[in-house]
């Protein structure tokens, strides 16, 4: 059993550190400009010049999907901390207060969670326009609710324990309370929420994109890549094939890596 | 079932049904500038934003906007569509059949196709087709559905032609080809929703699996599907019908996109053209509508768990 969940930390870790690798590679050097078109070349084949062939402008799939890693992880890491400065906000004023604070903030966090998630950003997109930073703040909203209530359980569970009292008993203010003696504790299950909710972010743009509401053109998106692909099925099947391979390679890259470790602390617990 | 219990969930169905009111009004009020300057353009004339506010309702004082949209949407009455020039209620009502019978369709390959692959999962817990199963899920997970109906639209439709897609047909007008154009999206909206109840029915029974009462089932001599079918799988079932219900908002939010694939004249077509279109009345109709639907499902659901199974109500 152990042998196994230790495959799928180090499957998740595997994965995510070679979607770094090439993030970091992109940053340096792509085979062709992403934004390089040549409409000589347009809709080639995968072949020895162009490893997952070229679009309708002729630009070069692989660079494109290169450069998509870094929009990729731009919104899954911002948007995760969006997620999880208001969660931490919101989960530790809840639980460390407690009493009609609690009451009320869990009240409106439930409310939002019953909220389907697409359509908060839907209409995040529709109110302000579709750029890559509305995607990624829209996205980092949907998060909120479920830091925060991991953030809260924590200090629930925490708050009253022997070693925290004794650390008010000799005297640490609220600040210390917080932050030295029961954020320490709460921040695993946070390192988990935050893997899977990066993944989840990871879909959540690539269906805003393919919807045309999400990353705009020129910055290369994977989900805006499935969309331009759609109109040439029967010419070019292979344009979208790279594209959502990438997708989800990438959210069950950080899918085991969240189960991985959540697996790990509770063996540890 | 107690009546505290139902009172109870009912208070917070209605607490969030007023949230979601709240958030589909203020959401289309903090529009950056003039909501009418924004649908019109910079070279309206001051007569047509005037007139354009009128139709909105946005020369009115806040209070009054608001009381106006809590009566709308407690009668149904969303205004007119800026776009259609109709009642948006008339619109949704003729897209709702398609993406329902969709949801439909999705959900019923999710539980036919979860409930056998999970109990077979524990069954055989930690051998070759556990792993496999478990494994599948992890995939099953991680792919986008609007990516999965692409694929599948590439292999069935230009690949082998097996099926007609992107041309939906009415359920009224001919059933089976009806069905056969919802067969692909609905698959492609399924999948993940498969992984999720698969991995969850897993972990139930296996949960159940060690309890007395099952070894007391074995020990007089049960078949092992006895035990399994009968026994072990009803109560394994009860938390499953959460994740259902669960399923069923997400699958709805799911079709949202899954339309755009495939083409379909559902609820999510007509909210992304809306949203395309800056039709504010619509959006703000289709998406109270569809939050509204995904609330009471859910409320629907929590009372069919506290129904099946009473501990939950002590608590």
């Amino acid at each position: 059993m152990n042998s196994r969940k230790n495959v799928t930390l180090w499957l998740g870790i595997g994965i995510v550190s070679a979607l770094l690798l090439l993030m970091a590679v992109s940053l340096f050097y792509v085979p062709y400009g992403a934004n390089e078109m040549n409409i000589a070349h347009r809709l080639q084949a995968p072949g020895r010049a162009h490893w997952f062939g070229t679009d309708n402008f002729g630009r070069d799939i692989l660079s494109r999907i290169m450069e998509g890693t870094q929009t990729a992880f731009a919104v899954g890491f911002f948007s995760v901390c969006i997620g999880a400065a208001g969660g931490f906000a919101v989960g530790s004023a809840a639980g460390y207060l407690g009493k009609w604070t609690d009451e009320l903030l869990m009240r409106a966090v439930d409310a939002l969670m019953a909220f389907p998630g697409i359509l908060l950003a839907l209409i995040f997109v529709t109110i302000f326009k579709a750029s890559l930073p509305q995607t990624v703040i829209a996205i980092g909203v949907i998060f909120i609710p479920g830091f925060a209530r991991v953030i809260r359980g924590g200090f629930l569970q925490y708050k009253e324990a022997d070693f925290v009292k004794a650390a008010r008993g000799l005297g640490a203010g609220h600040g210390t309370v917080i932050f030295r003696h029961i954020v320490p504790h709460v921040l695993s299950s946070v390192i988990v929420t935050a893997s899977l909710c990066f993944s989840t972010a990871i879909l959540a743009e690539a269906a805003l994109s393919y919807l045309g509401l999400g990353v705009q053109p020129p910055d290369p998106s994977w989900g805006r890549m499935l969309n331009e692909s759609q109109s040439y099925m029967n010419k070019a099947p292979w344009f979208a094939l790279a594209p959502g391979l990438f997708i989800t390679a990438t959210v069950l890259g950080f899918n085991l890596l969240g189960d991985g470790i959540r697996d790990l602390r509770d063996r540890r617990a | 079932m107690n009546l505290a219990y139902v009172t109870r969930r009912l208070a917070t169905l209605l607490l969030t049904v007023f949230f979601v009111i709240l958030i589909t009004f203020f959401a289309f009020r903090i529009i950056p500038g003039n909501p009418a300057l924004a649908i019109l353009g910079t070279e309206a004339t001051p007569e047509q934003i005037q007139a354009l506010e009128a139709k909105l309702g946005t020369d009115l004082p806040l209070g009054v906007q608001f009381v106006h949209w809590l009566e709308g949407a407690v009668t149904f009455d969303f205004g007119e569509s800026l776009r259609y020039s109709e009642p948006v209620l008339d619109l949704i009502a003729g897209r709702l059949p398609v993406t329902f019978s969709l949801a439909l369709l999705a959900l019923a390959i999710t539980v036919l196709t979860a409930v056998p692959l999970g109990i077979a999962a524990a069954r055989r817990r930690g051998k070759a087709l556990d792993l496999l199963v478990s494994g599948l899920t992890q995939i099953g997970l991680a792919i986008p559905s609007f990516w999965s109906g692409i694929v599948l639209v590439l292999v069935f439709g230009v690949l082998l032609r097996w099926f007609s897609v992107s041309h939906y047909v009415p359920f009224a007008e001919n059933p089976w080809l009806s069905l056969r154009s919802l067969v692909l999206p609905a698959v492609a909206l399924a999948i993940p929703q498969i992984a999720i109840v698969v991995r969850y029915l897993r972990t139930t029974m296996l949960e159940q699996l060690h309890l007395d009462y099952v070894r007391t089932a074995r020990s007089k001599g049960l078949k092992p599907s006895a035990v399994y079918y009968k026994h072990a799988l009803k109560n394994a079932l009860i938390p499953v019908v959460t994740v259902v219900g669960i399923n069923f908002g997400e699958i709805l939010a799911g079709s949202l996109v899954i339309e755009q694939v495939f083409t379909l004249p559902g609820l999510g077509r007509l909210l992304i053209t809306a949203i395309g279109n800056r039709d504010y009345p619509l959006v703000q109709g289709l998406v109270l509508l569809i939050a509204s639907i995904v609330v009471a499902v859910n409320f629907i659901v929590d009372l069919s768990y506290a129904w099946l199974n009473p501990k939950i109500r002590l608590r």
